[in-house]
């Protein structure tokens, strides 16, 4: 099996959260957005995957998408054109009844956003905000009980005083603070799966230290599947087990976190590691940048989206043309799939080995 | 990035000397705008920066790093204190006193969006410099515009393009070339590569390097990202709160920092390498920085500070230096040649 396990359309899947041949575009004025074009991973409970990549890659998108939260249509502005299967626990999502997803949204799947200024509502308390979602999905239950679990989650995460900070408003609340409570009104349906997107960007890194622990921390305590979206490899390597780079709106290499980091197969995992200035070490070497910029969506360039920018296009690929897409292939050598890692793979042209050799006597000892 | 580290302070070679520098913005009430409180951005900063250097300037947000580069640029006029350049005292200088410094001390921002104006060309921007000083370049305005556009790696055929055409690196490669457009002395980049992409900030921070080997830059790089700094920078200033807590070389700073404050900043960064991450010793600090309207008494710190004794909430500790070229401000210093804190000095 050399290819993408994506894809048995259809068949129900083996793996907790199993997103098979993403796409989603948006039509535009100025032609056919493709965010995401055709992504897929699979990801198991208890497990953290780390989704890297810059600007406009797609990761914000696919974290909306799999919580059903474009707007969909043909036409239109902002509407989203949407194909693809999202599995989550053995349900297909995309096929759902909107009602049957908005029942899972919040309860069986929960998202934390970047700013949580602008995720919470600045005119409900903190404790109305945290409440309101645990008594949408428990119509049983009374207020009394929602504002106990309100103040047992804001204890969990960390809030000093959580019994009388439940009545303020998110104005009163620090940058960290805020965080901390939209953590817990993502958890307090326990879901089985917590999606990050970029959680600690608008933080100070003493505060970000906090939210990364807590993170860690609470994924160990509820074995969620933990979806963490980002542009810093040092959060990643901090949180995830498993890591995709996306460019361009797909997928270019994927597999077990200390593989992406020490034995990456992909010449923009090369050039992301080669950019990042190293706190960890005395650098007197410069930094090895990517040259030019993340591609327009509109135009994704055909083949390889990472060719323009590649500094290794132009070697032989093995009898491929450079029109041709690179699909994900798995990398040959390593261990078999891990449980739930499912392996590592790459969509590069280049022969494995040439990478190998590559990154072993090029990339790896400017690092 | 080529002057030794280790200096004498005040040496002949200070481009550019602060003093006690202060700065708060008064908060007013009422009808009568009658001052009920200050937020004292920048409280007392003491340092120098050399010819030819980079300072970097770390903190976090609300520490005043930002308000202490617009007070050297002299954008801010300092409520308090000294900022001499070149052994002129510029801290009470008016808009026509400064202009001719202008041209030695320029500005690089950090958004790229906002800081160029978008119905202005590029020569127009690039070129306004020269408009304002009222400097005629040898072989005209358009060709230096274009000279400079190439320095930063844009095409001299960008001449006529406006802002939006650019991605953020561009643009930002624009606004560096508008700060050399003069040839400055100083130039001090306020988070210069925080907006733009990992890939693209390399590219950024590769390029001012090279510009200060080729025009003899000296550099105040203020920014939050210790990756970045650690990179970019000769000498290190750490501030919090208004205050500098720590200012020493690089590699003292990150090897064997002596601020218990240092020490928790440099432990909080996530390291880029997944190995590490269950055998780092992480020092979690409490809470988050307080208010600079009513700050801490004493050492400002001592808040979150693990070290904190009877001593650190009623004397502030002075900035002194515990070894050559290395100042720190604390009574309970990590590191410390002898394990001698300051407490008995200041005592």
């Amino acid at each position: 099996m050399t290819t993408d396990p994506a894809l048995h359309p259809g068949e129900a899947p083996t793996a907790f959260l199993d997103v098979r041949d993403l796409r989603i575009h948006f039509p535009t004025d100025d032609g056919l957005v493709k965010s995401v074009d055709g992504l897929s991973f699979q990801l198991e409970k208890g497990r953290t995957l780390g989704i890297v990549g810059e600007s406009g890659s797609g990761k914000s998108v696919t974290s909306l998408g799999i919580m059903g939260l474009h707007t969909v249509g043909q036409y239109g502005r902002g509407k989203a054109r949407i194909s693809g299967e999202i599995w989550l626990d053995g349900k297909e999502l995309m096929t759902a009844d909107p009602d049957e997803v908005r029942r899972l949204r919040g309860r069986e799947m929960a998202m934390i956003f970047q700013d949580p200024l602008s995720a919470m509502h600045p005119y409900f308390t903190i404790g109305h905000q945290i409440t309101e979602a645990y008594l949408v999905h428990n119509s049983g239950a009374d207020k009394k009980t929602a504002r106990k679990r309100a103040v047992e989650l804001l204890d969990r995460v960390g809030i000093p005083q959580p019994d009388r900070r439940v009545d303020d408003y998110p104005h009163q609340f620090s940058g960290g603070m805020r965080q901390r409570a939209m953590i817990a009104m993502a958890l307090v349906n326990n879901p089985e799966l917590l999606i990050a997107d970029e959680p600690t960007t608008a933080l100070d890194v003493t505060v970000q230290a906090q939210i990364l622990d807590l993170i860690r921390d609470l994924q160990k305590e509820f074995g969620s599947a933990v979806i963490v979206i980002t542009h810093d490899l040092g959060v990643v390597a901090e949180l995830a087990d498993d890591i995709l780079v996306m460019y361009g709106g797909r997928c270019v290499e994927r597999g077990p976190a200390e593989k992406v980091f020490y034995e990456p197969q992909h010449p923009y995992t090369w050039g992301l590691l080669g950019s990042m200035p190293r706190i960890d070490r005395e650098q007197t070497e410069r930094l090895i940048p990517v040259k030019g910029s993340p591609p327009s969506l509109i135009n994704v360039p055909s083949g390889c989206a990472f060719n323009p920018r590649c500094p290794y296009a132009d070697l032989p690929a093995g009898g491929v043309t450079r029109t041709e897409r690179p699909e994900l292939r798995r990398v040959l050598g390593g261990s078999p799939a891990a449980a739930g890692g499912g392996g590592h793979w790459s969509a590069c042209h280049l022969p494995q080995e040439e990478r190998t050799r590559i990154w072993t006597e090029e990339i790896a000892p400017k690092l | 990035m080529t002057i030794p580290a280790q200096q004498a302070n005040d040496g002949p070679e200070a481009l550019l000397t602060v003093e006690g520098l202060v700065k708060h913005f008064p908060i007013t009430k009422g009808l009568l705008r009658r001052q009920v409180g200050a937020v004292q951005a920048v409280d007392g900063l003491t340092f120098d920066v050399r010819n030819g250097e980079t300072l970097g300037v770390v903190g976090e947000s609300g520490c005043g790093k930002s308000t202490m580069g617009r007070l050297i640029t002299r954008l801010l006029e300092p409520t308090g204190g000294r900022v001499t350049f070149q052994g002129k005292d510029i801290s009470h200088l008016g808009v026509a006193g400064m202009r001719p410094l202008r041209r030695d001390i320029q500005m690089i921002f950090q958004d790229p969006y906002s800081s160029l104006n978008p119905r202005h060309t590029v020569g127009t921007i690039v070129g306004a410099p020269f408009k304002l000083q009222g400097i005629t370049p040898e072989g005209g305005v358009k060709k230096d515009v274009q000279r400079l556009l190439e320095l930063v790696g844009l095409s001299p055929e960008h001449y006529n393009r406006y802002p939006h055409e650019f991605s953020g690196g561009q643009r930002q490669r624009i606004g560096i070339a508008r700060a050399l457009a003069l040839n400055p002395k100083l130039v001090v980049a306020d988070e210069p590569v925080s907006a733009l992409d990992v890939s693209i900030q390399a590219q950024v921070v590769n390029l001012l390097d090279d510009l200060q080997d080729e025009l003899g830059l000296t550099y105040v790089i203020i920014a939050h990202d210790l990756s970045v700094i650690r990179h970019v920078s000769d000498r290190i200033a750490v501030m919090y709160l208004g205050k500098l807590v720590e200012l020493t070389d690089r590699t003292s700073l990150y090897t064997k920092p002596m601020h218990p404050y240092t020490k928790a900043l440099l432990s909080a960064v996530p390291v880029p390498d997944p190995k590490r991450r269950t055998k780092r010793e992480r020092i979690l600090l409490k809470g988050d920085v307080p208010s600079p309207i009513s700050p801490p008494s004493g050492c400002r710190f001592h808040t979150r500070c693990w070290k904190a004794t009877e001593v650190c909430t009623t004397q502030e500790p002075p900035l002194v230096a515990l070894e050559p070229g290395h100042q720190v401000a604390c009574h309970h210093p990590e590191n410390a040649p002898g394990g001698a804190g300051q407490a008995a000095v200041a005592g």
